[in-house]
């Protein structure tokens, strides 16, 4: 609420500034604008960025910090009975009173003291966002007079606001840096204290992947057990079933519209491969589970075979269904950069149109196509709505596509999804999973999209 | 004319012979690219198909038409129950005995009362009358109207009582049952009972979800490709950032859910389930495919504007602004349209985030807890339920029709604006 | 260079003896439209066998589509229509009779940017002679390959690396791996369009070299920017301007004594 109030006083301060930098510039020289270093507009900015910039600086630190500053203050006050545990039991009691401030009832009685705290915390909160607008608002009126008194025929305004303009443009180029040093950073930190827990190489190289932590320590398979292979190996399994659908008829597909279609056909076809590729993966899965599915299993059982109800058959056929497009667009793009003087070439001795393609454009294109393949199976192996839908969630290591097998992104989708304990070897898991998927398919990407760059530098 | 007598190896029966093997090996070829665009076609179709046959049922729903007496004490008892099934035990009148209007109950979706308490609220003065009203039928009842039960399987394999069935055929030798167009699925939030299911609180999820990508994915992807297409020396770090967004926009969709579970749920401490959070993580994963399609279009204004605009005495700033910008507009617009259709899907991202709950309540604001259309059907997908199997297919068909509408917008402005230099 | 006894028995039978110079090709009102712009105004032009004719005029005349019509390139350009008829030995070439795949075999074409295939030198050769299977083993084979290479001048410079791929060699060297793969096939005619204009001036020289001696064995049919060129290796020379045949005429004639002014002004570098 506050917050709001906040953004708009901001608003409203950067458009006065601007008027009141415009003005003031303008009466400096007395309309003479010739004689200002910098267009009055550019003063207008260079007050409103005084006015707006610092108090929004405040804000984005305050919404970053806050919750974590004044659970501080909250965890402080509490009695040492509670505080003095380990990492885990302060994390619990941290949600605990974070539910409890948000009015979110649990099952168990709560301790007065952890009522008392959550009371501090919404105090606290309240707090400091009034403190927020009014300093705030101070730090704005404070930008905008100062700038103000600033404002001179000879102020470099114009250098001024572009100098800023371009810090803030180089600051956003560098979110997607941010972004990866964020993903690498939080899936390494959690991963570290699965592993931690879990010796890597047992990890990566068991055979047995059985997450469920039992409840009590003498239950059966108390320990869970993390081998990780059956998930690579079904992971394997279905995209390589998507794979033997989608590249055969991508690529003949791209091979069609590119060199045999006519323009007229064209214009049906790629709306047709588009319109593929913009549904939704979820739909993808539905269609898989509810349909793809029981066709197999129906199909199977009528020819004799034993067939899963979550064949890996079903989702790999309906994943490669899903990454026709994505080879097709893949493989036009490269076969349309072989130079058509090398088509012209091999007309020009006599060749017929599948013998030049398949005799110079595609061995001319294969390295574009091989990335194009990579680039496809990087897709396969983190689709995670098709497999979480309608692959299983039993690990079991087969290369039989009538089986049921589970995928890492299936796993991931499962270990995280619902209530989970922070901290256990379970939830932890997928962040160990999540590491895996991550290092294969950025070394599967790099090295396709080198690989496309080298292909397409030989050719232009 | 001179005529040479000579023929050529070329002339020859043995290469006529050969050319006709080669020209089957061609029809052979065009036929097999024929066939992968006929599969990929045909995929479309049977995809499609089989959600449109599943979904357009649940469209209509079937409504019970009940004279209720509003009596006074009832309803101040709130008592609504009772008026409802009373009405329905009136309505058919060979049920009797107890076990067979017990089993009546069962007809009504238990929502009636609600929604006979809703009226009465909104309409006090009609508390004492007897006023008709259509309520929803229970979902099995829906189902077996539309056939989808069918009458000529046993009882015991059959998942309504042929009970059920007599009172259900009286009622509509009587007219009152009828189908009417399913409101509520686009007015209500999710329930348990597929009758009072509808979308309307993953729609505004999903829309509070993508305010918050656009806000954040626009303005900075723009930045971010401006700066990198206009002013950014060609050196090492630029190359970095360049391969780094490459990378980044095939990483899979859910290692940015787990960055969204880790850092902005774990770290930051912002709520579960929330758009907020939702919107962070889209923008994150829409932002290459805005820099990448803002750079192809800031790549294709002709650097022959920007000299021009140099050469009159204005300065990079004002020439990106003035010039090159407002040229590279449609082409950005319509990459970001692309992005936000993308947005609009995914799924698994959402999923790490926990803003897979059952949550009835329409979200009113960024940090309630929300669901997303795409993850509403991962969540009815799993119900067992025949109507909900059919609601699925049905929030399907809305979903595409809004990416439709999204891609539609952008290939007209593409159409409109679209500009060869 | 002793090229002559290396040519294979068969590209040698269905030869005339050197020097009749009967009529190979024959162009009659040949008119080309690209959609509805036309680039060619109806076209007559005799082609004389075992000659090498030039044709001339300055960029957008034409003379590049009436090349690309003799053997029938125009075919994979969309909405490119040709009217008129076009004789090879005196069977219509867009006839019933005639291919566009056996045309093209009868009928080589080496093209203006060298485009050598990113395969070996020797699978470069090969290619043609293969798809026509025209080779039944190995050494027979190799020894077309040989014979195509040594007759393209090129064989001393890459026998040694024919397993090296084609688009390794210099830029004169690749038209010349071009030009021995057209020979490779053996067809009757070749057309080269513009083949130096991509070439220094050595290189050039190469080639009009090879020109002059394959024009022994084969109907050659040359476009060129380049008077000098054209001067040098042909003997008949056409002067295309403006979608217009404006004159043909032996190669001396055409160059001291133009019966059209526009040859004349053409010729002389006042416009080009």
């Amino acid at each position: 609420m506050q917050l709001t109030v906040l953004l708009i006083i901001l608003a409203l301060l950067t458009v006065i500034g601007y008027q009141m930098g415009r003005s003031r510039a303008v009466a400096s020289v007395g309309g003479r604008i010739v004689e200002l270093h910098s267009v009055p507009s550019y003063h207008g900015f260079y007050v409103a960025l005084w006015a707006g910039l610092p108090a929004l600086l405040l804000f984005a630190f305050w919404g970053a910090s806050e919750g974590w500053l004044v659970m501080q203050m909250v965890l402080s006050g509490l009695p040492d009975r509670l505080v003095n545990g380990d990492a885990q039991s302060l994390g619990l009691l941290r949600a605990d009173i974070l539910n409890l401030a948000h009015g979110v009832t649990t099952g168990r009685e709560p301790d007065p003291e952890v009522v008392a705290a959550a009371e501090r915390y919404l105090r606290l909160h309240a707090l400091g966002d009034w403190s927020l607008l009014v300093i705030g608002c101070c730090i704005a009126i404070g930008g905008l007079l100062y700038a103000r008194g600033r404002i001179d025929p000879d102020l470099r305004a114009r250098n001024r606001v572009e100098r800023t303009v371009n810090i803030a443009l180089v600051i956003c180029s560098l979110v997607a840096i941010l972004t990866t040093i964020g993903i690498v950073l939080s899936l390494l930190f959690e991963a570290i204290r699965f592993f931690a827990v879990v010796n890597p190489l047992e990890f990566l190289f068991g055979t047995h992947w059985s997450p469920q932590m039992a409840m009590r320590a003498d239950q059966v398979g108390s320990s869970g057990s993390f081998g990780a292979i059956p998930l690579f190996a079904g992971t394997l399994l279905i995209t390589g079933i998507a794979m033997a659908v989608a590249v055969p008829v991508g690529l003949m597909a791209a091979i069609f519209m590119s060199e045999y279609a006519s323009p007229g056909l064209r214009t049906w076809l790629k709306p047709i491969l588009e319109v593929l590729a913009g549904i939704p993966t979820v739909v993808y899965g539905f269609f898989a589970a509810l349909t793809m599915a029981p066709f197999v299993r129906d199909v199977g059982n009528s020819l004799g075979l034993s067939v899963s109800s979550e064949s890996a058959l079903a989702a790999g056929f309906v994943m490669g269904v899903m990454i026709i497009p994505f080879v097709s667009s893949l493989s036009d793009d490269v076969i349309n950069a072989v130079p058509q003087s090398l088509r012209d070439g091999s007309y020009g001795l006599g060749a017929t149109k599948s013998e030049t393609i398949r005799l110079v454009v595609l061995p001319a294109a294969l390295p574009g196509i091989v990335a194009a393949i990579m680039l496809a199976v990087s897709r396969a192996i983190g689709e995670t709505m098709i497999v979480t839908m309608a692959a299983g969630l039993t690990a079991n290591l087969t290369a039989n596509p009538l089986d049921a097998v589970t995928t890492v992104t299936t796993q991931i989708a499962t270990l995280l999804v619902g209530d989970q304990e922070f901290d256990s070897p379970k939830t932890l898991s997928a962040f160990g999973l999540g590491l895996v998927l991550f290092v294969v398919t950025l070394t599967l990407n790099m090295v396709a999209l080198r690989v496309v760059q080298k292909y397409r530098e030989k050719y232009d | 004319m001179s005529v040479a007598v000579t023929k050529s190896r070329y002339q020859s029966e043995e290469f006529s012979a050969r050319l006709r093997r080669r020209y089957a090996a061609e029809r052979r070829f065009r036929i097999a690219g024929m066939l992968a665009v006929g599969i990929a076609s045909l995929m479309l179709v049977v995809l499609l198909g089989s959600i449109v046959s599943k979904g357009y049922t649940a469209f209509w729903q079937a409504q019970i038409r009940l004279e209720v007496t509003l009596d006074k004490q009832q309803v101040e008892e709130r008592n609504y129950t009772a008026i409802v099934r009373q009405a329905l035990y009136a309505q058919v009148p060979a049920a009797t005995d107890r076990a067979t209007r017990r089993s009546l109950n069962d007809l009504l979706s238990s929502g009636a009362p609600y929604e006979l308490e809703a009226m009465v609220n909104a309409n006090p003065s009609i508390v004492g009358t007897t006023q008709t009203v259509w309520v929803r039928a229970d979902d099995e009842i829906d189902q077996f109207m539309k056939g989808f039960i069918r009458r000529d399987v046993p009882e015991s394999e059959r998942r309504l009582s042929d009970v059920k069935i007599t009172a259900i055929d009286a009622l509509v030798a009587n007219g009152s049952i009828r189908s009417t167009f399913n409101t509520t699925l686009f007015t209500a939030g999710d329930s348990r009972e597929p009758e009072q299911a509808g979308i309307l609180g993953a729609v505004v999820g999903s829309a509070l979800t993508l305010v918050v990508t656009m806000l954040l994915s626009v303005p900075i992807g723009i930045a971010a490709a401006v700066y990198l297409e206009e002013f950014a020396p060609k050196n090492r770090w630029t190359d970095l950032i360049e391969v780094n967004i490459n990378n980044l926009a095939a990483v899979p969709s859910i290692i940015f859910g787990l960055l969204g579970l880790a850092v902005f749920l774990g770290f930051f401490g912002l709520p579960r389930s929330a758009p907020l959070v939702g919107g962070l993580v889209m923008a994150l994963m829409t932002l290459p495919v805005i820099i990448i399609a803002s750079r192809v279009a800031l790549k294709a204004v002709p650097p022959s504007i920007r000299e021009a605009a140099l050469g009159v005495g204005a300065s990079p700033l004002q020439t990106v602004t003035h010039h090159v910008l407002p040229l590279a507009l449609p082409g950005i617009l319509t990459g970001t349209i692309i992005g936000m259709a993308r947005a609009l899907g995914e799924t698994a991202p959402l999923l790490m985030i926990g803003m897979v709950a059952f949550i009835v309540d329409i979200p009113g604001g960024l940090t309630d807890s929300a669901t997303a259309m795409p993850v509403q059907i991962y969540m009815w997908a799993d119900s067992p339920e025949r109507a909900f199997t059919e609601r699925t297919s049905a929030a399907i068909l809305i979903l595409l029709a809004f990416l439709i509408l999204m891609n539609g917008l952008a290939v007209f402005l593409r159409k409109k604006f679209e500009r060869r230099w | 260079m002793s090229v002559q006894t290396h040519i294979p028995a068969t590209a040698m039978a269905s030869r005339p003896a050197a020097g009749i110079h009967g009529t190979k090709m024959v162009a009659r009102d040949v008119k080309v439209f690209y959609g509805a712009k036309q680039a060619l105004k109806g076209i007559n032009l005799e082609i004389q066998e075992n000659r090498v004719m030039a044709l001339i005029g300055p960029s957008g005349c034409g003379k590049s589509t009436f090349l690309r019509c003799l053997n029938r390139m125009n075919d994979t350009i969309e909405n490119c229509r040709v009217e008129g008829l076009i004789a090879l030995d005196g069977e219509d070439v867009y006839g019933k009779n005639i291919d566009a795949v056996q045309l093209r075999a009868r009928v080589g074409m080496v093209f203006q940017k060298p485009n050598p295939f990113p395969k070996s030198i020797y699978d470069n050769i090969a290619y043609g002679p293969r798809i026509h299977g025209i080779a039944s083993h190995r050494d027979e084979m190799d020894e077309i390959v040989q014979t195509s290479l040594q007759r393209a001048g090129l064989w001393n410079e890459v026998k040694d690396r024919l397993r090296e791929p084609g688009t390794g060699l210099s830029g004169g060297q690749q038209q010349r791996l071009c030009i021995a793969r057209a020979i490779a096939v053996s067809p009757e005619v070749i057309l080269m369009d513009e083949p130096c204009s991509a070439l220094d001036p050595i290189a050039t020289a190469h080639i009009e070299e090879l020109i002059d001696e394959l024009r022994e064995n084969y109907t050659i049919v040359i476009v060129t920017h380049n008077m000098q060129q054209a001067a040098r290796v042909s003997q008949k020379t056409a002067f295309f301007h403006l979608g217009d045949m404006v004159e043909c005429d032996d190669t001396e004639e055409i160059f001291t004594n133009p019966r059209d002014e526009r040859t004349q002004g053409y010729i002389t570098g006042r416009y080009g």
